[in-house]
């Protein structure tokens, strides 16, 4: 075990290994830039959203609630939420790096994001380790990604006079729905069925909580809502 | 440039996305959360994806809520892409090229 930990943990095999995901980085990187800039935000702006939030969602949101003039603490509480499910991929994550010091754990930490969480439990599953190195590589590759992509994204942003003739405002819809396939389609069949049914009560849902609630508190509380009816109806 | 304004929303934001991320790398070994708090968090991905896609589409117009039907049209063709292809770049790809020909054919009509 201890020769195939060392043999496969090396900072140039994460980059390998990140290699597949980086189109996905930097096709929505550079939407990023573009919807930025269409949303009144400069490239230091830009730039500083890429380099310290680091999640396209919550980018995302920011630039639509931004635009619409949202108080500062619900863009705030919204990010949150959007982001609090990195909580439960830190969770899934940490236990394979208990060995490793405080300071690089909360490297780790910092730089995850559904798409790394995604390479290294796929990896995980394969070898039964991973490595911190490994891991950095992985981790650094997309970072540097994301935050040239989104740079991109500004400069070509500048060209484009009304991004939204050009479908590209649809990027964000785009990859949720992407995203919410891809759990779809990892979950166990048992589980599918309960996950659609709950798809279904979000849609009742929202649509009665879009009558009388600014949508991103509707996606707030019914996403609590619908997470607190999926607890209670799961078949133990 | 930016504001200061802008700038601490951005800290602000950046400090509650960097919280959840960390901390259970930081308190894995000291602590365990509940089953039920665990259960509930594991449907969080799933609702909160469905609601930023429904809340997308949903268009309150004063009176009524109805569908935003550009974005429908444009939202049929992106589910197909990714339940057939599974990849992100691909659909969000797909999404952006069908969005453009739905407003195209709109105006162009």
């Amino acid at each position: 075990m201890a020769s195939v930990v060392q043999q496969e943990d090396r900072f140039i095999y994460g980059v390998r290994d990140c290699l597949p995901t980086l189109l996905g980085y930097i096709s929505i990187g550079i939407a990023f830039g573009v919807v930025g800039v269409a949303s009144h935000l400069s490239l230091v702006e830009i730039t500083l959203l890429s380099v310290l939030i680091y999640g396209g969602a919550s980018q995302f949101i920011f630039c639509g609630l931004y635009l619409v003039g949202t108080p500062a603490s619900i863009i705030i509480i919204t990010t949150f939420i959007v982001n609090l499910r990195h909580l439960l991929m830190s969770l899934t994550l940490a236990p394979s790096f208990t060995n490793n010091s405080l300071l690089r754990n909360i490297g780790f930490g910092t730089l995850l994001t559904d798409e790394t969480f995604g390479v290294a439990v796929a990896k995980r599953a394969q070898t039964t380790v991973l490595g911190a190195k490994w891991m950095d590589g992985l981790n650094i590759t997309a970072y540097l990604a994301w935050i040239a992509a989104s740079v991109l994204g500004t400069v070509i942003g500048k060209w484009i006079p009304s991004p939204e003739t050009w479908g590209l405002d649809f990027a964000l819809t785009a990859m949720f729905v992407a995203l919410l396939v891809l759990t779809l389609s990892a979950a166990k069949h048992a589980m599918l069925q309960h996950y659609l049914l709950l798809i279904g009560y979000m849609m009742m849902i929202m649509y009665i909580l879009s009558y009388f609630l600014p949508s991103h508190i509707a996606v707030l509380v019914a996403t609590m809502l619908v997470a607190t009816i999926g607890v209670v109806t799961e078949k133990k | 440039m930016m504001s200061a304004t802008m700038f601490l929303l951005i800290v602000a934001c950046a400090l509650v996305t960097w919280l959840p991320r960390i901390l259970p790398f930081v308190f894995v070994r000291s602590i365990t959360l509940p089953t039920v708090v665990m259960r509930w968090l594991s449907y969080i991905p799933i609702c909160i994806l469905s609601a930023l896609v429904l809340s997308n589409l949903f268009h309150n117009n004063g009176r009524f809520v109805t569908l935003h039907w550009d974005l429908f049209f444009a939202f049929i063709p992106t589910v197909i892409v990714a339940l057939w292809t599974k990849s992100l770049s691909i659909t969000v790809m797909v999404g952006i090229i069908a969005m453009a020909c739905v407003r195209y054919f709109a105006t162009a009509f």
